[in-house]
């Protein structure tokens, strides 16, 4: 192949969990459009990239007929617009320059904003306030830690390069033979894919990481902990006071949790135990936890809210400033409550993912969505934008699941916009059309 | 006769590459709508590889194909599938005021389709 | 908006250029102070009022990764103050870790056009420049965390000072940096790398490395002046807030010889020690910082004041916010950034019934008053670690209203007070002029800023203009205009428009051969690729570079004068 026809990108990034691997190396087929080849992938970076090629669609569909993106910008304006509880969802499949825009929208017609934090590592993040956090970049677990426990998760088939690139295998620092240097610790309710990396298994009964936690704190604190914790929990007395004694006795420690404790029975408040057993571990060693976040830039989303709006998701601006909300402006309870009016989905598939109330709500109302693909909810969306693929065809920052923020190295051009650009037209058409920022009614009525 | 297990959602390596190849293609929803079961709870059940289950919550029901696990990796009452929209209509609305629905350990109720059922 | 602007009529404090109150006009166009402006200009009449350059906060924490921890940790610190939105400026919530848009409009509120980010890890300089870009109004810079760096600190081992050198302007260009900045330089590896051990001693061994504190302070002022960099190595001393460490300071100050060095927030560097029950007690030694800093022309300072009431400490000093902990058991943050430092979260609160606390308030008010060139003892309260700069006018009037502070003074502690020299400078008063000094021309001269601080022809056009008041917290509460780069951005206490400040920065040269030894270092041991690291400058949008003056050998420079 000649020159024009194939492109080699390298230090390209890989959205598709938020390992945000920025090592790729993509050979691109510039007439088909499409990578050929993405060296340093793991099995879901290489799907990733396969898969997003350019197909032929319309740029955007109003009521399911073909149409151009101004007239979608026009049609999604006026819903915006027209609304009297328009939420914005979703954004952590796209990058922090879309993401800006979004709450500048919201902002600008006293809406609601959520993300998929929501329903991922909102608990955490809710745990966070609460209890605060010791963490790390994952270059400091890679380079110092000879404790690494994963909880609640199984890395081996969501996150492979989370063992490979960053705390398993991978050789630091002050852990040069990598593996074995290392003790690795898995806790989970089943044995996974990811169970064999392990040195120490813990299956843990269903419903019982609290407890499990609980009990570690205490024992961490030197409090006596009752022998019937392994009819409660799955786990011996014996086991837990071994991985007590090899926390408090390691270098550096790190706890690596997923959704098994924030999307199981106790929520933040399983995610506030892992976060204080790290804190108090602190007391005897060096101990981060991490959580483990599941799409390419939803620790982007929520930087960004955060920045913008002092929270991180679950925000709602109808009053005229920022209102934290969990569970009362968190998506899944505004659609499944049915208090929304008008939704704009970005970069994300509800329709498939959430409860059934919700989606039967936002079936009954007008919807706008931004995707590079058609999905459950684009088809029932009034207003269905085709958008290009952040991070192969759409440049911008994104943020690692541990806060390192990393721009973007595009493979080849889309001819479809970025959600940034189609943002961006709809944040001037609404301004437009308000005139400015709406501001709510009752300006008086600033209290809490 | 209905039996109650506990029903883990989750994501899995096929879930992740048929996800980017797209949610509406044959691959995901192949692989989101298998439902992975105890060995020993399928035998007593009847049911094989590939049989078809019922299993519903209050929140809704799905028709789902079963594989089989070994004791030591999916105990007896557990089942694990993927994330996608069937494992989806088993949640309900509750997020008991967290913004999170569960989808980790639900109790689900589950039953062999005997004659040709929903898809 | 208009081009042209004169202001009339006011009284006019321009230390710089040696104005304490003249009333004369002060003209602006195209975003510049000029000698003169056509009569058809717009007029500003400011009878009765007081035209200052806009404010320079020299130090303060309000972008980045670690802010940006602190925000998300409080939200019952945001619940209790919002921002409201308006036609054209956009909402937020304050509390101390205020959100981007309500910190830029809330310092322009207070007639501030300038303020510097004081600590940012190279490696999250991407995430600053992002969160500075959404903060309207001023122009900001930051300052990079380079003491806990490893390859720094592995170059210096090995003797390998020129490389040293390269390596540091290398990292100012790739992060977009202002200054180099110092905090507690070897408490953060030992806090990683030691099991949460902390350096207490300049001449102590840091950990693995073949290296001190001093060793690491005194290359570091040495490269800096080498640079020719408009501000100087920016310092934490080590041990902040330990009683006694008013010695560390002083030697700190003393690795500097006459190398020109800038300690910041030194009021928590300034404790003495008096035995009491159960251990020491601290005491003030701002008498001997004030004199170290006011017979060595080389040192500049940032008192750091704390001012009662709710504050976040957050700092970089990771084993220092540990220690807090104890005295407040909240949540608190900690979070490591591989390879160069570390940092600590933990809300707090001042109470004047707290012998420390009191203690505290009493020496950040000495320092002032005791300081005999403002110029170089300038106003700080560390925001958010000391108090928020929503404090700074009630801070202004205790400096200026000695009744108000011998007032205050009644309500503290009294036994930090008698452990205090505040009441031999009780009776001092700043004046305008010398406020004018320690909060705009002062910061911007030691920042190097040739063009702010002062309202003589070429400056640019930040102007903020007061109404007098006796009560001087009333008065530096709302300045009835803002001007920002000859834009009026507040008229008649309230905001006319929306603006973007500049990103200020410096871009040292350096030999790009340095990328040799940064590359394989990066390969081995940092998570993402060296090509990604540097900062793209599309991050920067409206920017400014300021130049730099590389010396020959080993003389140091002065910027201004």
């Amino acid at each position: 192949m000649s020159e024009d026809t194939v492109r080699v990108v390298s230090d390209a990034t890989c959205t598709f969990c938020g390992c945000v691997c920025d090592d790729m190396v993509l050979t691109v087929d510039l007439q088909q459009h499409k990578i050929t080849k993405s060296q340093n992938a793991c099995v879901l970076g290489k799907a990733w990239f396969k898969e997003h090629s350019i197909e032929e669609r319309p740029f955007a569909l109003i009521g399911g007929r073909e149409a151009s993106t101004e007239e979608g910008i026009e049609a999604a304006a006026q819903i915006l617009v027209n609304a009297r509880f328009p939420i914005i969802y979703g954004l952590s499949d796209t990058t922090c320059e879309a993401q800006r825009v979004a709450v500048a929208i919201a902002d600008m017609i006293g809406g609601n904003l959520d993300t998929t934090t929501s329903v991922c590592h909102g608990p955490s993040g809710i745990a966070f306030q609460g209890v605060g956090e010791s963490t790390a970049t994952l270059g400091e677990i890679k380079n110092r830690a000879d404790l690494v426990i994963f909880w609640g998760g199984n890395p081996a088939e969501a996150h492979p390069r989370l063992f490979t690139r960053y705390a398993v295998t991978a050789k630091g620092m002050h852990v040069p033979q990598g593996r074995k240097d290392r003790t690795v610790v898995l806790v989970d309710v089943r044995r996974t894919a990811s169970t064999p990396v392990a040195d120490i298994f813990l299956q843990v009964k269903p419903r019982s990481d609290f407890e499990v936690l609980w009990a570690l704190r205490a024992l961490v604190k030197g409090k006596r902990v009752d022998p019937s914790i392994e009819q409660r929990t799955g786990i011996s007395l014996a086991v837990l006071e071994d991985l007590v004694a090899r926390m408090k006795s390691c270098q550096f420690g790190a706890l690596l949790f997923g959704m098994g404790l924030t999307m199981n029975r106790g929520r933040h408040f399983n995610a506030g135990a892992l976060l204080a057993l790290a804190t108090d571990l602190n007391e005897f060693t060096h101990f981060v936890a991490a959580p483990v976040r599941g799409h390419g830039n939803v620790t982007g989303a929520d930087n960004v809210v955060s920045w913008q709006t002092g929270y991180p998701f679950g925000v709602n601006f109808s009053r005229g400033f920022p209102r934290f909300g969990p569970g009362e402006f968190t998506t899944v309870d505004v659609l499944s409550r049915g208090d929304a009016d008008a939704a704009m989905i970005i970069a994300s598939d509800p329709a498939s993912n959430f409860p059934q109330p919700a989606i039967e709500h936002l079936k009954r109302i007008p919807v706008i969505t931004l995707d590079p693909k058609t999905t459950i909810t684009s088809q029932l969306a009034q207003v269905a934008f085709t958008t290009s693929t952040y991070g192969i065809n759409t440049p911008g920052t994104v943020y690692r699941m541990d806060n390192v923020p990393i721009t973007l190295r595009p493979a080849f051009e889309s001819p479809y916009p970025g959600d940034e650009q189609i943002l961006t037209g709809i944040r001037t058409r609404v301004h437009e059309l308000l005139g400015g920022n709406r501001l709510p009614v009752d300006t008086s009525a600033a209290s809490l | 006769m209905a039996e109650k297990m506990l029903l883990i959602g989750g994501r899995s390596s096929k879930q992740g590459t048929a996800l980017c190849a797209g949610k509406l293609g044959e691959e995901y929803l192949d692989v989101t709508s298998t439902v992975e079961m105890n060995a020993e709870d399928m035998a007593r059940l009847g049911l094989q590889n590939e049989s078809r289950v019922r299993v519903w919550t209050p929140g809704g029901e799905a028709v789902l194909r079963c594989k089989s696990r070994e004791t030591k990796d999916l105990p007896p009452g557990m089942l694990f599938m993927a994330y996608g929209p069937l494992s989806s209509r088993l949640m309900t609305g509750d997020t008991a005021g967290s913004g999170m629905p569960l989808s980790k350990n639900l109790d689900v109720e589950i039953e062999p389709v005997r004659d040709g059922g929903l898809t | 908006m208009a081009k042209m602007l004169r202001i009339v009529n006011g009284r006019v404090y321009d230390p710089a250029n040696g104005l304490d109150g003249t009333v004369r006009d002060v003209c602006i166009l195209d975003g510049r102070i000029v000698a003169d402006v056509p009569r058809e200009a717009r007029t500003v009449d400011a009878r009765g009022m007081v035209v200052m350059p806009g404010g320079v906060d020299i130090h303060c924490h309000i972008a980045g990764s670690k802010v940006n921890l602190a925000r998300k940790l409080q939200p019952e610190d945001h619940r209790r103050d919002p921002h409201l939105r308006t036609r054209f400026t956009r909402s937020g919530t304050g509390g101390t870790v205020p959100s981007t848009f309500a910190t830029g409009y809330r310092y322009a509120a207070l007639g501030y056009t300038t303020a510097m980010e004081a600590a940012v890890s190279p490696l999250g300089a991407r995430h600053a420049l992002e969160e500075l870009h959404d903060t309207p109004v001023i122009d900001k810079g930051f300052f990079i965390l380079m003491g806990n760096n490893v390859l720094l600190f592995q170059l210096l081992q090995e003797g390998r000072h020129e490389e040293f050198r390269q390596a540091l302007a290398w990292w100012l260009n790739a992060a977009k940096a202002y200054a180099p900045k110092l905090v507690s330089p070897g408490a953060d590896e030992m806090w990683k790398g030691g099991r949460n051990a902390n350096i207490t001693r300049l001449d102590e061994k840091i950990g693995p490395f073949d290296l001190t504190p001093r060793k690491v302070i005194d290359a570091f002022i040495g490269s800096a002046n080498d640079l020719g960099l408009p501000h100087p190595v920016h310092i934490h001393c080590n041990n902040l807030g330990h009683t006694g460490n008013y010695e560390t300071t002083l030697e700190t100050m003393r690795i500097a010889g006459d190398r020109r060095a800038h300690i910041t927030h030194i009021q928590f560097h300034s404790y003495g020690a008096v035995a009491a029950k159960s251990g020491d007690n601290p005491t003030s030694r701002a008498t001997d910082i004030s004199e170290y800093i006011n017979t060595h022309p080389n040192i500049s300072a940032d008192v750091g004041a704390i001012m009662f009431g709710r504050s976040t400490s957050m700092t970089a000093d990771a084993p220092l916010a540990y220690m807090l902990r104890k005295f407040g058991g909240r949540k608190w943050v900690s979070a490591d950034t591989e390879l160069e430092s570390g940092c600590g979260i933990i809300p707090f609160t001042y109470q004047d019934r707290s012998y420390t606390n009191a203690l505290q308030w009493a020496i950040g008010l000495e320092l002032f008053l005791r300081s005999s060139d403002p110029w170089r003892m300038v106003f700080s309260t560390d925001h958010p670690n000391g108090g928020s700069f929503m404090s700074y006018p009630k801070l202004i009037r205790l400096l200026m209203d000695s009744e108000f502070r011998k007032q205050e003074m009644a309500k503290v502690n009294q036994a930090a007070l008698d452990n205090s020299g505040l009441r031999e400078c009780q009776d001092r008063e700043l004046s305008l002029y010398e406020i004018a000094i320690i909060t705009r021309a002062g910061p911007a001269r030691l920042l190097g800023l040739t063009a702010k601080g002062h309202l003589g022809v070429g400056a640019d056009a930040d102007v903020t203009i007061y109404e007098e008041n006796a009560d001087k917290e009333q008065m530096f509460a709302a300045p009835r205009y803002v001007i920002k780069d000859g834009e009026l951005i507040i008229e008649d206490l309230e905001f006319r428009t929306d603006h973007a400040g500049r990103v200020l920065h410096v871009a040292p040269e350096y030999d790009a051969g340095i990328e040799q030894t940064l590359r394989p270092f990066f390969e081995d041991y940092y998570t993402v690729q060296f090509n990604n690291y540097a900062v793209d400058p599309s991050y920067l949008h409206s920017h400014q570079v300021i130049p730099t003056a590389p010396q020959p050998t080993g003389t140091f420079s002065r910027a201004g004068a």
